[in-house]
Order: C-alpha cells, then structure tokens, then sequence
C-alpha cells in the first residue's frame, strides 16, 4: 500500500513542471517575418521581447536539460528551433529583450539574474539534475563558480551557436575547438548593414537640405533650380559615402586592406568619390575650393561610417576603437571645418562679395 | 579577422594558471591554447577584450580592461563623461545592440 502511495506522489507532475510554458520548436510565419523586421526596424527589435520565465520544448521531466537563454525573442527563437526533436526546458533571462551576448556584457545576462530565475523557478525542487546549459556567449555576464556556490546548478558553456546544440548533446556536452569559435561570415555581415545604412540615411536627409540650401542661395533669393543642377553630384557623392562606408566596408572587411576600420573606410570612401566626381565632370566640381572640400570630406564621411561598424563586429575591442577614434576624431573634426571654411570661401566669391 | 596589433589589455599571469582550461572553453577567439600541458596565450592580437575568461578564472590567472568595442558608444561615453556604453542616442530608454 506503501509503496502505491509513493508511486503516485512520484507520478504527479510537480507544479514547476505543469506551469512552464510549453512552447514550439517549429516557427510561424511571424516568427520569420519577426526575424526580419527586427534586422531592420530599431524600434520593433527593442519591443521583440518574450515573458522570462520557465518554457518547455517537446516533453521534458527531470531529467533533461536545461538551457539558459535572453528574453530576446529572436535568440529565444533561434533555441527552440535549434532543439527540435529534443525535449527539454529553457530558462529565459529579463535581459530587456536584448540578446545573451550584449546583454551578458551589459550584466544583464549575468549571474546575479541567472541565480534570481533559478532559485525564482525553483529548478531545483523538480529536477533530478543540478546542470545548466549556457551559450558559450554568456560566459561574458555569467561567473560559473558563482552560481555554483548560489544556486548548487553547475553551469556549462555550450556552443556558440544553437545549431551545434545536437552535437554537443551527443558528444557528452563536449564541444569542438570549432564549436567555440565565433564566425563573422559576409552573409554575417550583409545582414548587419541595414541597421548601418538606416541611420546614415537619417543623416543624409540633414545633409541634403544643408547642401541644396548652399547652392540654392544666390543673389536673387533661393532659387530651386541652381540648388539642384549644382547640388546633384554633392547628394551623390553623399550617398556615395554611405554606400561605401555603411555597406561596402562592412561586407567586404576583411579584403579592404589595413586593420583598422577608419583607413578601410577612407580606402572605400576614396574608391567611390573619385569615379562620381568624374562622371559629372561639373565645372562646380573642377573650382579648386570645391575640388579640395569634396575630397576632403567625402572619404573621410565614409572613414566615419566605418567606424560605426565596429559596434557590430565580432572581433574589435574596446583599447583599438579607442586608439582609432584618438586619431579619427581630431581629423574628422578638422577636415570637417575646413571643408566648411573652402565652401564659404567658394561661395562668398561666386555671390562676388570678395 | 584581426584587429589592430598589440592593443589589447589582456594580461596572463602563468604562476597563478592551474591549467584548468576554463578560459579556453569560454574564449569564442582561440586566444589560448594548450603548450607542453600548460595554458599559453597564443594568440593576444584576437582578443576582443569581451572579459569572458577572467570573469570565470577562479584563480585570478587572467586581467582584461572589458567594455563595448564600439565607436559610438565609445564617443557617447566621452560626451557625457562617463563609462563607453552601447545605449545609443545617450538615453536610458533607447538600448542598441
């Protein structure tokens, strides 16, 4: 009779396990229209956020695994898809819908919140396990010892990727040298573009109005037709700088030569500049003041765009960027005002009032 | 892909280094590797100065100067004088990345 009793209180499902949400490993087609639209909208990406929490994939009890991941519903997503077929719970994180690897760098992936949502889920109290298994990523926010010593769950830095979470699995959560290794393909870095082009293209708009204002002033008053007969090859030369500092750089890094982000930028900016001077063979273009503020200015727009892409990257540190902007930055700002100063010069000549 | 030559802080202290491999399960960049049994840094010009593996060093074996490797947030942090941080636009409510 005894042991009746105890097989049922063993078959009924502790209440932990009955509230996790179960979830999908398939994806809907918000799923993937999200995937994109977070790629390109700024504010949609901040709001793609799911509830943290205890979710299950398949049909898991205590003894599967546990996987740790951000409140970021694409990095949710990218999981639970990579763990069809399996059954097991995922531990989402409040990391303000930002994904594991940012927000392990911003602490909010970090053990302090990691501890807080075990002990909050009470893992311990239906699990016949102490494991939890983090992206590789998260060992930037997430002390492993620490939690240990909290929370008595041994952490284990998984893959970098969700797609080798298989792998690992049936290697005895061993992970390979290339499990480990964070790539940075061109298709990587295609993907990252919009979020350089769009906020170039923010700027670009001030730069226009500024540009067709300039030539537009003439003695008689603003005049629409010169402002866009002599503005038209600066509005192509600015989105010439845009194309090759938030685009070009980016997909094509690691061909452009040196190291550092701002020459490659200036390298692509002056690829650009020259041949779209040329074609419009302006005479505007050919006055020497013009001449000069134009390549100055251009090349060293798309340096500055290029730079950007290193908060994007997946191998720039903190010490170099420094080190580049020390030099970039007075350069910009000074280039910047000459280029101003030549068009002044330009233009108080050409309405003859020196 | 490397970044710039000898401008990462990262530092290794060998004599505290138990060689129990934690940093080279943490380091998504290959920067040590195992020499004759013993943790080496093989390569310092691939650390990115994400922190992962003095963060998990249990033995102090490992100091990097981590933060974000991003120009604006790097600008942003000299504009408003403090730490380089990744919220765009300087606001608490517009995060980035």
């Amino acid at each position: 009779m005894d042991e009746n009793i105890n097989i049922l209180e063993l078959c009924k499902k502790p209440e932990q396990i009955e509230k996790a949400k179960r979830v999908s490993s398939e994806w809907s087609r918000s799923d993937y229209s999200g995937s994109i639209k977070c790629r390109i909208s700024n504010s949609f990406r901040m709001k793609y956020k799911i509830k943290p929490g205890l979710y299950a994939v398949g049909e898991p009890d205590a003894n599967s695994e546990v996987f740790a991941s951000a409140n970021y519903k694409l990095s949710f997503d990218v999981l639970r898809k990579a763990l069809s077929g399996l059954s097991a719970w995922i531990l989402v994180l409040d990391t303000k819908g930002i994904n594991v690897w940012c927000a392990a760098a911003k602490g909010t992936f970090g053990t302090k919140e990691l501890v807080r949502r075990i002990d909050g889920v009470k893992l311990g109290n239906f699990l016949n396990h102490r494991r939890i298994i983090l992206p590789q990523l998260g060992a930037v926010g997430v002390n492993a010892d620490s939690v240990f010593k909290r929370t008595g769950f041994k952490v284990y830095f998984g893959p970098v990727y969700a797609k080798d979470i298989k792998a690992y699995l049936n290697a005895g959560r061993r992970k390979t040298a290339e499990m480990r290794k964070i790539k940075f393909s061109m298709l990587d870095r295609l993907i990252l573009t919009p979020r350089e082009v769009i906020p170039a293209m923010n700027k670009f708009i001030i730069f226009a109005v500024i540009i067709l204002l300039f030539f537009g002033i003439q003695p008689t008053g603003i005049l629409f037709k010169s402002a866009w007969v002599y503005g038209e090859p600066f509005l192509l030369l600015g989105l010439a700088s845009i194309t090759a500092g938030s685009f070009i750089t980016p997909v094509f890094l690691p061909f452009i030569p040196f190291r550092s982000f701002a020459l490659k930028g200036w390298i692509t900016g002056i690829l650009l500049t020259v041949p779209v001077i040329f074609l419009f063979n302006s005479p505007e273009l050919k006055n020497i003041l013009i001449f000069s503020a134009t390549i100055l200015f251009f090349p060293m727009a798309s340096s500055y765009l290029a730079l950007q892409f290193t908060g994007s990257t997946t191998f720039t540190n903190m010490s170099g960027v420094k080190k580049e902007l020390k030099t970039a930055l007075p350069v910009y700002l000074i280039s910047a005002v000459i280029s101003i100063v030549l068009l002044i010069i330009y233009k108080l000549h050409k309405l003859a009032v020196i | 892909m490397k970044y710039l030559k000898n401008v990462s802080s990262l530092k290794f202290f060998a004599e505290k280094c138990t060689n129990c491999l934690v940093c080279i399960d943490v380091c998504p960049h290959e920067v040590f590797k195992l020499k004759n049994k013993k943790v080496v840094v093989a390569d310092k010009d691939l650390c990115m100065e994400c922190g992962a593996c003095a963060l998990n060093c249990k033995y102090g074996a490992i100091a990097v100067n981590s933060g974000v490797g991003c120009a604006t947030g790097i600008i942003n942090g000299m504009l408003t004088g403090g730490e380089p941080s990744c919220d765009c636009g300087g606001s608490a409510s517009s995060e980035c990345c």
